[in-house]
């Protein structure tokens, strides 16, 4: 398991965190009860398995919403 | 293609804007249907493009957003020919967003700016023993790094070479430079004013002190009350029932104009930022005024707050204790004192630095058998002698006899508010300090806003003797005053406050007042940036400056107020409009997107007056 810190451009709308947590949520390896959007901060902290799952796949599933991902980092749980 | 779309949000919604009012230039000044007509038309099928992709994705992930909802109600008034609506609907929608991105980054501002003062990069020493700047994500622990003045020092550590001043707002909000030398620690975040310095890296990242506070704050401007989960979870609902609300309508009344017109209305919007909006710029107010609030469930608990317990050391107090009397029972003082001095050297208890700050040079014995009472005192051993150092509950365990004199000192010393330090060798009393700690400035005051702010009780609780503590009661205006408490003492006396039904909060340094701090329910730090005031407590004062006491409780009564109007300002809008689409000819679907999206620029606004929040005087 690791850990990621998804950092977003500044999210404005309430729905967007309801898109971005269902995108991430259905993603296979995302530990779902780990997931969470931080509306005022604009950032994704997250926990995944990096044997399914790798940060690029993740943030694509975010930038394909429409959404800018800024910087992100990975740690080892 | 669809991101593209998608960054052009600005411009479509300014070209779409320029079109609606072409239109209505066509119309009312060259009488021209066509330009009307066309330009509407235009204008709707632009605006409603980067909307449709956002309902789209939304619904990819299954969930119904506003933008579905609005997708589906400029489609409609599209289909029945009614491009006015449609046109204005759309360029209103991404005009809101336009104006929402705006003043929400405004409210956001201030803890943006405790951000940015995070250090981006480090000098760091290479293996040919070059210093090489790299980003601070590349300091390790154990790592020796360059600071050059005017530069922000990247982590935590210790100073090995080198010196100057660093100042230390960002950690304890102090902004007197401190001085730096070998051996000095220094903190992530502050600034190193002048000289120049190498230091080794101890703590990196988001393990300083810093990255604590500023992972704190972040969590806290995102975590949410009851009443936002609940608004939450209500709005995952809220949103699809709307939709089906407005199918229901377009089934059973054949009424399209009306169904349309209730998906707009019924749009969330300013329920459910509302609340985060509040938040968030109180939060960032009292960052910005050295008081960290740890989220919105504290702001609503010390809003309610019925009673203020403070510890006295160190909180109403200075917590700098010096000896002010002294009485000697004893003809060889000096060896007296050398063995008091020897003892209280191995104690870090505040009483003990003032007895050895007092005693100055002397003569060291060895202490053996140290046995530190809880409370009480010291009881250690000496070339065989035994020596006991505490206060009087100390003296009647150890059986040791006070005599009328002694009985009359104690008396005397306690009046004046001093804490009693006895020395007892092998049972027979030989020495009597008092110990007085010094009064914060201003207190008084601070504390009389305090109850103006609406505070019932003022307790002060303390380890210290009942007539230390009386004295400082009576001098503040206290409610009550408890002394002779063990930590137990204090926090079982906050356990009976909160039985009786009273909102409590704790106010005290942190360092032997955890189990008070967490009991509270509000627990208030007094630290410089200690770590465990910082981990333990619902509210940290910076700097240990009291001030900021009545502040945090003024600004937690406006954030709560602030939250509780975004909140009947959302619900009322909703109901007006929803009661006037059934019961009046005016509203339609533009009146309802603009007053749609005005409430949510209105609880905005209104959120965003709390970042100027300052207690007044009076």
């Amino acid at each position: 398991m690791k850990n990621a810190i998804i950092q977003l451009e500044p999210l404005t709308c309430p729905s967007c965190v309801q898109k971005i947590e269902g995108a991430i949520k259905s993603l296979d390896g995302v530990d779902k009860d780990s997931a969470k959007i931080l509306f005022n901060s604009s950032k994704v902290k997250l926990d995944f398995d990096s044997d399914k799952i790798s940060i690029e796949d993740i943030e694509n599933a975010i930038t394909a919403l429409g959404y800018q991902v800024l910087k992100s980092k990975v740690k080892a749980r | 293609m669809q991101r593209w779309i998608l960054s052009k949000r600005n411009q479509v919604m300014l070209i779409s804007g320029i079109l609606i009012a072409a239109a209505f230039i066509g119309k009312v000044g060259f009488k021209s249907e066509a330009v009307f007509s066309w330009g509407l038309i235009i204008a709707s099928i632009l605006g409603l493009v980067p909307i449709a992709i956002q309902a789209y994705q939304a619904l990819k992930v299954k969930v119904v957003s506003i933008d579905v909802l609005v997708t589906i109600a400029v489609s409609g008034a599209f289909i029945i020919r009614n491009f006015e609506e449609s046109a204005i609907v759309t360029f209103l929608f991404l005009f809101g967003a336009f104006l929402e991105q705006r003043t929400l980054n405004k409210t956001r501002s201030a803890i943006k700016e405790l951000i940015e003062m995070a250090p981006e990069s480090a000098f760091k020493l290479k293996e040919n023993g070059e210093f090489e700047e790299v980003d601070v994500d590349e300091v390790e622990v154990g790592d020796i790094l360059l600071v050059k003045t005017g530069a922000k020092i990247p982590v935590d550590g210790k100073v090995i070479s080198g010196e100057g001043y660093v100042n230390e707002a960002s950690i304890t909000g102090e902004s007197v430079p401190v001085g730096k030398k070998v051996e000095s620690g220094v903190y992530a975040g502050t600034i190193l004013e002048n000289g120049t310095i190498k230091i080794v890296a101890n703590r990196v990242g988001e393990d300083t002190t810093f990255g604590r506070i500023i992972e704190l704050v972040e969590e806290a401007q995102d975590s949410k009350s009851e009443a936002e989960r609940f608004i939450d979870r209500f709005s995952k609902y809220y949103t699809p029932a709307v939709l089906v609300l407005a199918f229901i309508v377009w089934l059973f009344l054949q009424d399209i104009e009306l169904a349309i017109t209730i998906l707009v209305l019924g749009c969330p919007g300013a329920l459910v930022i509302g609340v985060p909006v509040s938040n968030v710029a109180g939060i960032g107010n009292g960052a910005r005024n050295g008081v960290l609030l740890k989220g919105s469930e504290v702001i609503q608990d010390f809003s309610k707050v019925d009673a203020v317990v403070f510890d006295k050391t160190g909180t109403l107090t200075i917590g700098n204790p010096k000896v002010a009397d002294m009485e000697s029972y004893t003809n060889d003082t000096d060896e007296a004192l050398s063995y008091l001095a020897s003892v209280e050297r191995e104690s870090d208890h505040p009483l003990a630095k003032a007895v050895v700050e007092y005693i100055g040079d002397t003569k060291q014995y060895h202490v053996e058998n140290t046995d530190v009472i809880k409370g009480g005192g010291i009881v250690a051993q000496i070339d065989g002698r035994r020596v006991a150092v505490g206060n009087v509950a100390l003296m009647e365990k150890e059986n040791i006899i006070l005599n009328q004199k002694a009985r009359d000192d104690i008396d005397r010393f306690e009046r004046k508010g001093n804490s009693l330090v006895l020395t007892a060798i092998d049972g027979e009393l030989q020495l009597l300090m008092g110990i007085r700690d010094q009064i914060r400035p201003r207190v008084k005051e601070d504390l009389q806003r305090l109850k103006k702010l609406g505070v019932k009780n003022l307790i002060v609780l303390s380890g210290d003797n009942q007539g230390t503590v009386d004295l400082v009661a009576e001098e503040l205006g206290l409610t009550e005053a408890h002394g002779n408490m063990l930590p137990e003492d204090k926090s079982a006396y906050i356990d009976k406050l909160q039985k009786d039904g009273q909102i409590v909060a704790f106010v005290g340094d942190g360092v032997n007042d955890s189990p008070s701090l967490a009991l509270a329910d509000i627990g208030i730090a007094m630290g410089g940036g200690t770590d465990v005031a910082i981990e333990t407590s619902d509210v940290v004062l910076m700097n240990s400056d009291f001030s900021r006491l009545p502040h945090a409780l003024g600004l937690t009564k406006a954030t709560a107020a602030n939250m509780l109007q975004n909140i009947i300002i959302a619900v009322g809008v909703v109901l007006v409009l929803l009661t006037a689409v059934f019961f009046s000819q005016w509203m339609n679907m533009s009146i309802g997107m603009l007053v749609h999206e005005a409430s949510i620029l209105i609880v905005i606004l209104n959120g965003m007056r709390l970042l100027r929040y300052r207690l007044s005087n009076n």
